[in-house]
């Protein structure tokens, strides 16, 4: 049965902060930057009205807030942070380290373009720049997703057969500071959903233990790792990542059971005869929606395929929702100077370089620096995609959309 | 050390060592090794304290004697002992 939900106005920072609020982490160790602070600001008011038992950790930098998160959830805590551009970047080296030793922290990631030239708006050159880090990518759409994802990333943070850190992403003012409805869950139903955190089994020197610092059961967490042993945690990290995706799908599952709201990793829509489909992440496929069904009233067979995972990257369900579509267009808000193409380009011609129905793929880098994705323009990339279809070749295969020549 | 070491697939999660840092004797790390000469040593037992390794123990007769499995030679009992009753010896 769905349990009960209220509606209510949220941007997509409270929605992050409300959600959070009802798990009710044991530390909350953040630094202020835009377009995240809406977050950890409201996070601090519920600390300082008593509304959770949280220790908020007020640090002195990004590095440390990771750092703290670490230390805390190696202790055996439930520890949250939020960041996003430069914030992130300041978190590199402990990014690493949070999914190294394996600690399922959640972070919230308001996206947001790297400096320099300086600029405070959306595109996803941060998380691109996080992508080989270790951690679950989650990208949201709109601010339903974003309360939803903040929810269930715990449970999949925690999963005793994953355990790695996950990164909630949505578009930096778009969705962060722009306000919509949102379903929010009681209190008890979110406490119920997430549980008591649960700790992997590992193996100390005493046998058996729990994967938590404990004098009672005493274990190192993050020693020297040389050559002789190295490598073989980084595939059994690698391994984590890649069956993770199992284990994720059950989580969706019994999430929809809850909420009543399917949550998945890939959502084609009116794939089954498209021609010509865009890819994407994030906010901008809600408008390439609007765009597909107002292209379909005119008759064009147009279709596209939502991603909401890009780490672990869902192959196989990429490759069932592009099927036999002939021509495919990615739209991505980032770039890789001097890269053949932008990451989720290159992430989707890896995995659709086997297939016997290849499409002919071709990449669309817009949206950069927080520049907005039109209608008109989204209309110009199907234009694009018809063109290559008849052709029957793809041409330029990296173009920029919305910019200045 | 020539046991065979674990893989990937049976190794503790969370690169967590199994064993304990007993079994790792770092002793072999280094260049230079602590001689105690007893015949000027006052018993002070500052080079007990002083050690990083905790790798110089207080006999039940007052000396002070350095295990060899643990110590790194780093040094720092010769330099703080007041009688300068340690020597660094190189190891051959």
């Amino acid at each position: 049965m769905v349990a009960k939900q209220n509606m209510t106005g949220l941007n997509g920072d409270e929605a992050s902060a409300y959600a959070t609020k009802q798990v009710d982490p044991d530390i909350v160790a953040a630094y202020p930057i835009t377009p995240q602070t809406i977050i950890v600001e409201k996070y601090s008011e519920y600390v300082a009205d008593g509304l959770v038992g949280t220790e908020f950790v007020a640090v002195e930098s990004e590095h440390s807030a990771l750092s703290a998160c670490v230390g805390a959830s190696a202790a055996g805590a439930r520890a949250f942070t939020a960041t996003a551009a430069n914030g992130l970047a300041l978190m590199w080296e402990i990014l690493y380290v949070a999914a190294g030793l394996r600690q399922p922290i959640v972070m919230a990631v308001a996206n947001r373009c790297l400096g320099g030239p300086i600029n405070i708006h959306n595109d996803h050159s941060d998380a691109m720049g996080a992508r080989d880090a270790g951690w679950i990518q989650i990208f949201c759409e709109n601010n339903q997703e974003v309360y939803d994802t903040s929810v269930e990333a715990w449970r999949i943070a925690e999963h005793p057969d994953i355990q790695l850190p996950v990164m909630v992403n949505f578009d930096g003012f778009t969705i962060s500071h722009t306000m919509e409805n949102v379903y929010v869950l009681e209190d008890a139903d979110v406490k119920k959903f997430v549980g008591k955190r649960v700790y992997m089994k590992t193996e100390g020197p005493r046998g058996e233990v729990e994967f938590r610092l404990d004098p009672e059961t005493p274990i190192t967490i993050g020693p020297l790792d040389l050559q002789d042993f190295y490598f073989e945690h980084k595939v059994q990290q690698m391994e984590a990542m890649k069956g993770s995706l199992n284990a994720i799908k059950a989580i969706d599952r019994e999430f929809e059971k809850v909420t009543g709201r399917k949550l998945d990793c890939v959502y084609p829509y009116k794939m089954d005869d498209a021609e010509v489909a865009v890819v994407g992440l994030g906010s901008a496929m809600g408008t390439v929606r609007e765009v597909v069904d107002e292209l379909r009233a005119e008759g064009v067979k147009a279709g596209m395929i939502k991603m909401r995972f890009f780490r672990p990257f869902p192959v196989e369900d990429l490759r069932k929702a592009v099927g036999s579509v002939p021509v495919l267009g990615v739209m991505e808000k980032a770039y890789s100077i001097g890269g053949p193409g932008a990451p989720l380009y290159e992430e989707v011609m890896t995995a659709l370089y086997d297939t016997k129905e290849r499409p002919l793929i071709t990449d669309y880098i817009n949206g950069l620096g927080g520049k907005d994705t039109s209608p008109e323009m989204i209309r110009g990339v199907f234009k694009n995609l018809q063109k290559i279809k008849e052709k029957g070749s793809v041409g330029e295969p990296v173009s920029y959309v919305g910019v200045r020549e | 050390m020539s046991e065979k070491k674990r893989g990937w697939k049976t190794l503790p999660k969370g690169a967590v060592p199994y064993k304990s840092s007993r079994d790792y004797q770092t002793g072999d790390w280094g260049v230079a090794k602590p001689v105690i000469d007893h015949t000027k040593c006052t018993k002070c037992t500052l080079c007990h304290f002083f050690c990083p390794e905790g790798a110089i123990t207080v006999r039940d007769d007052g000396y002070t004697e350095v295990n060899y499995d643990y110590c790194k030679g780093c040094g720092v009992c010769a330099n703080e002992c007041p009688v300068k009753c340690i020597k660094m010896e190189m190891k051959k």
